[in-house]
Parts: C-alpha cells; structure tokens; sequence
C-alpha cells in the first residue's frame, strides 16, 4: 500500500503542478476557474488516498467540505464574474 | 482476502491517480476553453470517483466511507453544472474556433433572440 501510496501522490503532484501552470498563464478568467476546479478535484483526490494509507478518517469530511466549496466557488465566479478585455 | 481488497483498491487509486495526471497535460495542451474544460471535467470526475471507491475499499470497517460515497455522488451531480455554465460563458465571450461546429443550436437560439 506504500508503493501505491507514492505512486499516486507524485502523479496527483504532478497534475497539481500543472494545473497551476495553466491557472497562472491562463488567457482568460474561465481558463482559471476550468484550472482552480480541476486543482480542487485533484486536492480531494490526494486526501482522499491520505485517508486510504493512513486509514484515517478525519480528513473524510474534509473531503466532502472542499467538493462543496469548490462547486460554490466555481459556479459564483463564473456566473458573476466581469468579461475581462482582450 | 485483506490482499484481494489491498490489490483491487491499490489498482483503482493508481488509475484515478493516473486519470487525474492526464487531465492535467491536457489542460495544459489544448488550445481552447471549451478543450480544456472537456478535458478537465470528464477524467477528472471519473479518476477522482476511482480513488474514492479504492479509499472507500480501504475504509470498508469504518461508517466513514458512506461520506466518501456521498462525495462522488456529489461531484457527479455538480461537475455537469459547472461545465454548463463555463461552456455558455465561453461560447458567448469568447467565439474563437467557430469553424468546428456543423450544428449551432445554442449560436442559432442567440441569434434568433
């Protein structure tokens, strides 16, 4: 389970690096938030396989808080957000 | 049978994992908002449903993966709306790439209004 472990959290690592690339060097806003939705999805994914290695369950509501949070984030911003000059 | 169950949830943890790094070069890689939301949402809910099953198959004696269920339900009802709404802002904002598209029904409804 430690192999596993390792191999999951440097790839889930990885997409996290990358999507914050793609949300710094977005072009537009709406590539941000497609980037800080995808980052919360992948955060989620990397406590969720902490809880299976640990078999901890105090992070588990954790989880649930940041999928709510990131959905209410993301819908706000991009329904609210001002169309940003090009 | 501890081994099956370690087996079977290290392989769905390793695929989610690997789902969600695809995803990520993806969003890197395609040149459109529209591409890089197809390519953020689906692989993205389906590789975290995946390690949310092998976690919750990690925590199977425990009450506590019901809430990890609860989580991929609730990722599954949310994702399409945001794909919903960052579809329509950018197809409205932003029409690069028109090109593509053989049927319109959304451009033929903006239009018509």
């Amino acid at each position: 389970m430690t192999v596993v472990a390792v191999i999951a959290g440097v790839l889930l690592i990885a997409a996290a690096g990358l999507t914050c690339f793609r949300i710094l060097a977005g072009p537009s806003t709406l590539d941000r938030v497609v980037g800080i939705d995808s980052l919360t999805a992948i955060a989620a994914s990397g406590l969720a396989v902490w809880a299976a290695y640990d078999r901890d369950t105090t992070d588990v509501p954790a989880i649930v808080a940041l999928a709510l949070v990131g959905f209410l984030g993301s819908a706000a911003v991009t329904r609210f957000r001002v169309q940003d000059d090009r | 049978m501890s081994l099956f169950f370690d087996v079977v949830s290290g392989l769905l943890i390793l695929t989610g994992a690997l789902l969600a790094f695809t995803a990520a070069i993806a969003i890197i890689r395609f040149p459109d908002t529209l591409t890089r939301m197809h390519a953020a949402t689906k692989p993205q809910v389906i590789g975290l449903i995946l390690i949310l099953v092998g976690a919750a198959i990690q925590l199977r004696n425990d009450g506590q993966a019901w809430m990890l269920a609860l989580t991929g339900l609730f990722t599954m009802l949310t994702a399409p709306v945001i794909a919903h709404l960052l579809g329509r802002t950018a197809y409205r904002e932003q029409r690069n790439r028109d090109g593509l598209l053989r049927i319109n029904e959304l451009g033929d409804d903006i239009d018509d209004v």
